[in-house]
C-alpha cells in the first residue's frame, strides 16, 4: 500500500502540508470554516452510524455507508457555488447534507418508502442514481446544457455555473463513464468528474479495475487529471474549487481522483472481511480524514470546549431527530403506484387504477375474499 | 433423489460442467472472490482457480462481449450478469452480436454462450433492479432463453444450456433461489424448447414460467380441494416457444389463463394467447385471460411492491373468472 503522488494540504497526522498550487487556494479559509468543515464531517459520520444501527434494527432495508469518506465528500462541495448542481450516486450523504438535503429524506431511499426523497431543483442536487455509472452522462448532458444557456464564461460569479458528476472507482470501467468523458471533453462541458477511488468495488479491489492510477484514465480523453488524498478536506476542497473555477470561466471539464478509503461495508449486505485484511483497515484508520482535521485545529488552538460541547449536543439532537423520523416514516398509498408512470394522462394506466380503487373498495364494502377481480 | 435448493442445483450444474469439460469458464461481477451476489459460484474459484473463474471489472457490456469473443474461439463461457436489469448495459452484444454471428458468419463461428441471469422482484430494490425483462431476449431470433421454475430444471436446463452451440440466457429466480425441490442423482440435460405438463388436469389450462409456474402449480393444487381440476403447463423455454404443448391442452380443457411476472402489454403472455388463438380457436370456450404485473414501473414500497406484482390470489381469480364465462357460455 504504497501512497501514490497526490495533492496534500493536510497530513495523516494533521499537519498543514505547503503546495505551491494549492495553498493558496484555502489561504481564505479561517478557523470558522474549518470548524464548518468539521462539523459537517462530524454530523455526516453521525448520520452514517445511525442509518447502520438503523438498518441493524430492520428499520432500513439497506445502507450504504460513506464512512472514511467525509473529506473527499465534503471538501469537494464546500468548494460548490449555489447554482452548481451536482450528479450524486449513491452514496454521497455528505455532499448531500452540505447542500441542505435532509438526512432524513436520504434515508427515505433507504427505508424503501421512496424512489428519490428530496426536491433536487432546491439543493441542485439530483437524486441518487443506482445503475453504476449512468449518471456521469446525464451530468455530461446537463453541463452542455449550461453550456449552451451562456452560464459558462460571463466573469459573473454568480451566473457561471458549473457540475459535478461522483462516481466510484467501480465506475470508471463501465462503458457510460468513459463516454461521459469523450462527450465533455470534445465539448469542452463545464464539468467536474469526481471519483472518490475507494479502493474497493463491492470485493473488486483497483488493482484488478486499472492497469494505471485511475487518475490516468481522465488524461486519455484529454481531460486535466489531478489526484489528490481523499482523506485531506482541505485539498479536496481546493483541488475542487480550482476545477469549478476552469469549469465556470468556460475552460472546460477536469477530472479529480480523490483517493480515499471505503472503511465500512460496500452496503450493509456486505461482510468486507471476507475479502479484505483487518491489517489494511487499520492502516487507513491511521488516515482517518475526521481525525486529521481534528488534530489541525487543536495544534491551532481553534478545538474549543465551547465548539465541541456545542458539537456534541448538535449531533444528539440530529441522532435522535433521525431515528424518531425515520422510524415515523410509512409506505406511501398503494395507489400512488400510479401517479407517476407518465406525464400526461394515458388510458392503461388510467383504468388499472379505477380497478384498483374498485378492487380496495370492495373489502371496505362487504369483506370479500382477496381473489376478487383479480387477472386484470 | 435428493432434495436441493434451486441455488443448489445452479451451483451443482456449473461445477459439473466445469468437472467435465475444460472449456467451460465463468466470468463475471463479484462470481470469484465474493462468490456470487446470490452464491451460485460459491467455492467455484476456490476449486477451479483464477484461470477459469474471471471476477471482471464492472461493464458488462465489455465481459459479456470478451464471452462471446471466448465463445467464437471455442470455449464455453457461462457468464454471470448480476441481475437481467444490468444486461440492459450488454444489449448491443447480446442481440447485436451474440444473437446474429453465426449467421452472419454463415455458420462459420458459433457462439456457444450462456448467460445467466436472475430476474424478479419482490426483493424491494426499486424500479430499476426488479424487471422481468426476459422478453427482450426471447423476442430475438438466434437467442434462445430458458426459465426453470424447479432446482430439477434449473439443473437439467443449465446442463443443456452449457452444452448447446447457440448462445442461451438462462433466466434465474431471485424468489426461487431458496425454494427446494426433489433433483435425481444423475440429471440429463433437458431438452431446450420442451415445454412439460407439470399437472395433467381436465377443467382449464394454466400456462406459466418461472416464478409463475409455481404460482401455476399452487393454484391447482387448492382448486383441486373443490373439485377444479387444472391442467398445469410450465413454459421451461421461452424461445424456442413449445406451441405444440399449448395447443393440445387447450385443444382438451377448452379454456386457458397465462400467468406473467412480467407487464402486460406486449408480454410474453400475449404470445401465447395468440398461439392459443391461432392453433385452438375452435376448441376455446372462453376468452384466454393474461395474470400479469401492473403497468408501472415495480414501486420501492414493499406494500406497492407486493399490491404491483401477480400472486397466487389473482392467479386463481383469474381462473374462477374463466371458469365463470366458460359456464355463462354454456
Amino acid at each position: 500500500m504504497n501512497e501514490p503522488d497526490l495533492v496534500q494540504l493536510l497530513s495523516p497526522t494533521g499537519h498543514r502540508v505547503d503546495h505551491p498550487d494549492y495553498t493558496p487556494r484555502i489561504a481564505h479559509l479561517d478557523a470558522e470554516a474549518l470548524r464548518g468543515m468539521h462539523r459537517d464531517m462530524v454530523l455526516a459520520r453521525r448520520v452514517d452510524s445511525e442509518a447502520t444501527s438503523l438498518q441493524r434494527q430492520g428499520e432500513l432495508a439497506l445502507y450504504a455507508q460513506a464512512l472514511g469518506q467525509e473529506a473527499a465528500q465534503v471538501g469537494s462541495a464546500r468548494a460548490l457555488a449555489t447554482q452548481d448542481y451536482v450528479f450524486p450516486s449513491y452514496r454521497e450523504h455528505a455532499v448531500a447534507q452540505v447542500r441542505g438535503v435532509d438526512p432524513v429524506d436520504i434515508l427515505k431511499l433507504f427505508r424503501g418508502v421512496d424512489h428519490g426523497g428530496w426536491d433536487p431543483a432546491e439543493h441542485n442536487v439530483h437524486l441518487y442514481t443506482l445503475v453504476i455509472g449512468s449518471h456521469t452522462l446525464h451530468a455530461t448532458g446537463y453541463a452542455m446544457g449550461i453550456q449552451r444557456d451562456g452560464l459558462v464564461g460571463t466573469g459573473d460569479p454568480s451566473r457561471d455555473t458549473a457540475v459535478v458528476a461522483y462516481f466510484g472507482d467501480g465506475a470508471t470501467a463501465q462503458g457510460d463513464t468513459n463516454e461521459a468523458f469523450v462527450f465533455a471533453a470534445v465539448n469542452n462541458a463545464p464539468i467536474v468528474l469526481f471519483c472518490q477511488n475507494n479502493q474497493w468495488a463491492i470485493s473488486e479491489p483497483t488493482e484488478k479495475q486499472s492497469r494505471v492510477p485511475i487518475v490516468e484514465r481522465g488524461r486519455g480523453f484529454g481531460v486535466p487529471s489531478v489526484r489528490v488524498d481523499g482523506n485531506d478536506v482541505l485539498a479536496c476542497y481546493a483541488v475542487t474549487a480550482e476545477a469549478l473555477e476552469r469549469a465556470r470561466s468556460g475552460g472546460g471539464p477536469t477530472f479529480i481522483e480523490a483517493y480515499t478509503y471505503r472503511m465500512g461495508a460496500h452496503t450493509t449486505s456486505d461482510d468486507p472481511t471476507r475479502y479484505r485484511s483487518a491489517a489494511e483497515e487499520e492502516h487507513w484508520r491511521q488516515r482517518d480524514p475526521i481525525d486529521r482535521l481534528t488534530a489541525l485545529l487543536e495544534a491551532e488552538g481553534e478545538l474549543t470546549a465551547e465548539y465541541q460541547e456545542a458539537l456534541a449536543a448538535e449531533a444528539e439532537v440530529l441522532g435522535e431527530r433521525l431515528r424518531a423520523e425515520v422510524r415515523a416514516l410509512e409506505a406511501p398509498a398503494t395507489s400512488s403506484m400510479f401517479d407517476n408512470v407518465y406525464a400526461t394522462p394515458h388510458a392503461v394506466v388510467d383504468g388499472e387504477r379505477a380497478w384498483f380503487a374498485e378492487y380496495e373498495a370492495s373489502f371496505l364494502a362487504d369483506g370479500e375474499s382477496a381473489t376478487e377481480g383479480a387477472g386484470r | 433423489m435428493t432434495v436441493i435448493s434451486y441455488r443448489q442445483a445452479l451451483h451443482d450444474a456449473l461445477r459439473e460442467e466445469m468437472q467435465r469439460d475444460a472449456d467451460v469458464l465463468l466470468i463475471g461481477e463479484e462470481i470469484g472472490r465474493f462468490e456470487g451476489s446470490y452464491k451460485i459460484t460459491a467455492g467455484m474459484l476456490e476449486e477451479f482457480g483464477p484461470r477459469r473463474v474471471r471476477d471482471t471489472p464492472i461493464a458488462e457490456e465489455g465481459f459479456t462481449g470478451a464471452a462471446i469473443g471466448a465463445a467464437m474461439v471455442g470455449l464455453r463461457p457461462v457468464v454471470e450478469i448480476m441481475t437481467i436489469n444490468f444486461s440492459l448495459l450488454a444489449i448491443d452484444q447480446i442481440v447485436n452480436h451474440a444473437a446474429k454471428i453465426y449467421g452472419m458468419f454463415g455458420g462459420q463461428a458459433r457462439v456457444p454462450l450462456v448467460i445467466r441471469t436472475p430476474g424478479g422482484g419482490g426483493q424491494q430494490l426499486g424500479a430499476t433492479h426488479s424487471q422481468n425483462i426476459e422478453l427482450y431476449y426471447a423476442f430475438v431470433p438466434g437467442m434462445k432463453v430458458v426459465a426453470p421454475s424447479t432446482p430439477a430444471d434449473a439443473k437439467a436446463l443449465m446442463l443443456a444450456a452449457i452444452r448447446d452451440d447457440d448462445p442461451v440466457l438462462v433466466l434465474e429466480n431471485l424468489a426461487l433461489y431458496n425454494t427446494t425441490g426433489e433433483v435425481p442423482d444423475v440429471v440429463e440435460p433437458a431438452e431446450i424448447g420442451r415445454a412439460a405438463v407439470v399437472r395433467t388436469g381436465s377443467d382449464i389450462t394454466v400456462i406459466g414460467y418461472s416464478r409463475m409456474a409455481v404460482i401455476a402449480r399452487e393454484a391447482a393444487e387448492v382448486l383441486a380441494r373443490e373439485g377444479i381440476d387444472v391442467e398445469v403447463i410450465d413454459l421451461r423455454s421461452l424461445r424456442p416457444l413449445d406451441r405444440v404443448t399449448i395447443v393440445t391442452s387447450v385443444k382438451k380443457t377448452s379454456c386457458a389463463v397465462v400467468l406473467e411476472d412480467d407487464w402486460l402489454t406486449y408480454g410474453i403472455g400475449a404470445e401465447i394467447a395468440a398461439t392459443i388463438s391461432d392453433g385452438a380457436f375452435d376448441w376455446l370456450d372462453a376468452p384466454v385471460r393474461r395474470v400479469a404485473m401492473a403497468e408501472v414501473p415495480m414501486p420501492y414500497a414493499k406494500s406497492l411492491e407486493m399490491a404491483a406484482l401477480p400472486s397466487l390470489a389473482d392467479a386463481i381469480g383469474a381462473i374462477r373468472a374463466t371458469l365463470d364465462a366458460r359456464a355463462r357460455r354454456a
